[in-house]
């Protein structure tokens, strides 16, 4: 089964980081990547950039309608995410588990529905 | 089966088949092992079903359908029984998985491994069946959806799951022996599949400390359940229990397994303190024989394994018993103080116990009529009540 693993953090504590502490977690995902992509589990992976960057698109009676910031203002928020396929929700959790992220905020395990063709 | 099958609906179709096919085929006469005959049987059944739909599905099914038949030809019937044992220790941490909520974890464990109908289920959750019905739905699509597995984790994960597992029984327990809301106090039912759930777990996971602490916890409380309700439904308070009302083979089983927990060296279980507790209590013949210096300690054990506030509270009852009312009042007051447990209604009733010790009825009353505030059981109400009304005749306190 395909799982995407969506991380959310702080991101106001995220950037109050010291330039060394952004160093070190930097390493130790480009660490946790290169394992998962030997294990075979990795399928995907992406950080984004903050909230600050984001727009809100709808569509009402035809028109598009486009606004500034996230869709919901939450206390954390998405940061990034891995797709990994995994046997079952048990490793998907164990995966999720060593995300340096998890530490820090919090890791939302979604199981891929594929679409039917 | 629903291992072999990985599909809940499935499998529940296909027992039901298997069911539908021994009432005819048993008229002749029951198999050697009709357990073995009802599983393979309902295998044959679902991998019919499966055929028969896999005309309207994808590809999936029909993979689905090759490791069924694969595992059909695999398993030889005499390896079928022990197999079933392994089935049930899988399907009860598939039911009892942290990704489920903790309600449905209880729900799922009633309904498919005791095997209790949606409707009674229902009844001990107070819903309507048909939300009950929904519920079960919910979960079981999770479990799907989400690849839950039919699997006992292996052992680093086994020890913190097993955790899992035993507060699912010790909640079906806890929900008979004190229904949360309503006019009974005992659930006879729930209690008695809380004890064979803990059994089953004994059987399926030998001498772990958690499951005959456990087991033992629960004899020992089941013991007493005769006793602790009169006729009229009102509760009756362990030093007012009719002792000869307890059941003896229970506190004999409980004790037993008890002694047996607590000698798997390095492993202490809270579930197993708990149990020596229940066991210093029943060991005393007379209320006044009650070991209450070792109760005392033993709730210090568990406050180091375990702290809540509600293990606080039954420490500080103890204390009362040791030390006086008043230095009970001090560590309750120093619990109310952290403020996490206003709303419980038996911090109230304990506190109004102490200060009518003590002699300060007025505080007494007012702590009393807090508890009848919060309590929503009728017998607990009552005996608040009464209480309230003890307080006008001072002559017993």
């Amino acid at each position: 089964m395909q799982y995407l693993l969506l991380i959310y953090a702080n991101e106001a504590e995220m950037e109050g980081r010291t330039p060394a502490a952004t160093q070190s977690i930097t390493s130790e995902y480009m660490e946790f990547t290169k394992g998962i992509i030997q294990s075979g589990h990795f399928k995907g992976a992406d950080r984004l950039r903050p909230t600050s960057t984001a727009s809100t698109v709808r569509v009402r009676n035809g028109k598009v309608v486009t606004t500034d910031g996230p869709f919901a203002e939450t206390r954390e928020q998405l940061g990034g995410y891995y797709m990994v396929e995994a046997k079952n929700l048990d490793e998907a959790v164990a995966i999720a588990a060593r995300i340096p992220g998890a530490k820090i905020g919090s890791i939302e395990v979604r199981p891929v529905w594929p679409m039917e063709t | 089966m629903i291992r072999l099958l990985g599909d809940f609906d499935l499998a529940e179709e296909a027992r039901q088949d298997a069911f539908a096919a021994a009432i005819e085929q048993w008229k002749a006469g029951v198999p050697a092992n009709p357990r073995a005959w009802l599983i393979n049987t309902g295998r044959n059944k679902a991998v019919d079903r499966i055929r028969r739909e896999v005309v309207f599905r994808t590809k999936i099914l029909e993979r689905e359908i090759a490791s069924a038949e694969a595992d059909a030809d695999a398993v030889p019937e005499e390896a079928e029984d022990e197999a079933y044992g392994d089935d049930r220790l899988r399907l009860i941490f598939t039911c009892c998985h942290p990704a489920l909520s903790g309600e449905a974890q209880v729900a799922l464990t009633l309904r498919e491994i005791c095997g209790l109908s949606t409707q009674a289920v229902a009844r001990a959750f107070l819903v309507t069946e048909e939300a009950m019905g929904q519920r079960l739905v919910r979960a079981k699509r999770k479990i799907r959806d989400a690849g839950i597995p039919y699997e006992t984790p292996a052992p680093p994960l086994l020890n913190q799951r097993i955790e899992g597992v035993l507060a699912v029984v010790y909640g079906v327990f806890t929900e008979g022996y004190a229904a949360t809301a309503g006019t009974r106090l005992v659930d006879a039912e729930l209690c008695g599949e809380a004890i064979r759930l803990g059994r089953l777990l004994d059987e399926l996971l030998p001498m772990n400390p958690g499951v005959l602490g456990l087991l033992a916890l629960m004899l020992l409380h089941d013991a007493r359940r005769l006793s602790r309700m009169s006729d009229e439904g009102d509760v009756i308070l362990l030093e007012d229990q009719d002792r000869s009302l307890w059941d003896q083979a229970k506190i004999d089983e409980g004790l037993t397994l008890v002694d047996r927990a607590l000698r798997i060296p390095e492993q202490v279980s809270p579930y197993a303190v708990q149990a020596a507790i229940a066991a210093l209590h029943v060991r005393a013949r007379k209320q006044h024989e009650t070991d209450w210096p070792q109760i005392v300690g033993l709730y210090e054990v568990l406050l180091r394994l375990q702290p809540s506030p509600v293990i606080e509270l039954n420490h500080a009852v103890a204390v009362s018993m040791v030390d006086g009312a008043a230095r009970a009042l001090n560590l309750i007051d120093s619990l109310a103080a952290r403020g996490q447990v206003g709303e419980y209604h038996l911090l109230h009733a304990a506190r109004g116990r102490f200060l009518q010790q003590l002699g300060r009825l007025e505080e007494a009353g007012a702590a009393y009529r807090a508890a009848l505030d919060l309590a929503t059981l009728e017998p607990e109400r009552r005996l608040m009540a009464a209480r309230i009304a003890s307080l006008a005749a001072p002559a017993r306190a």
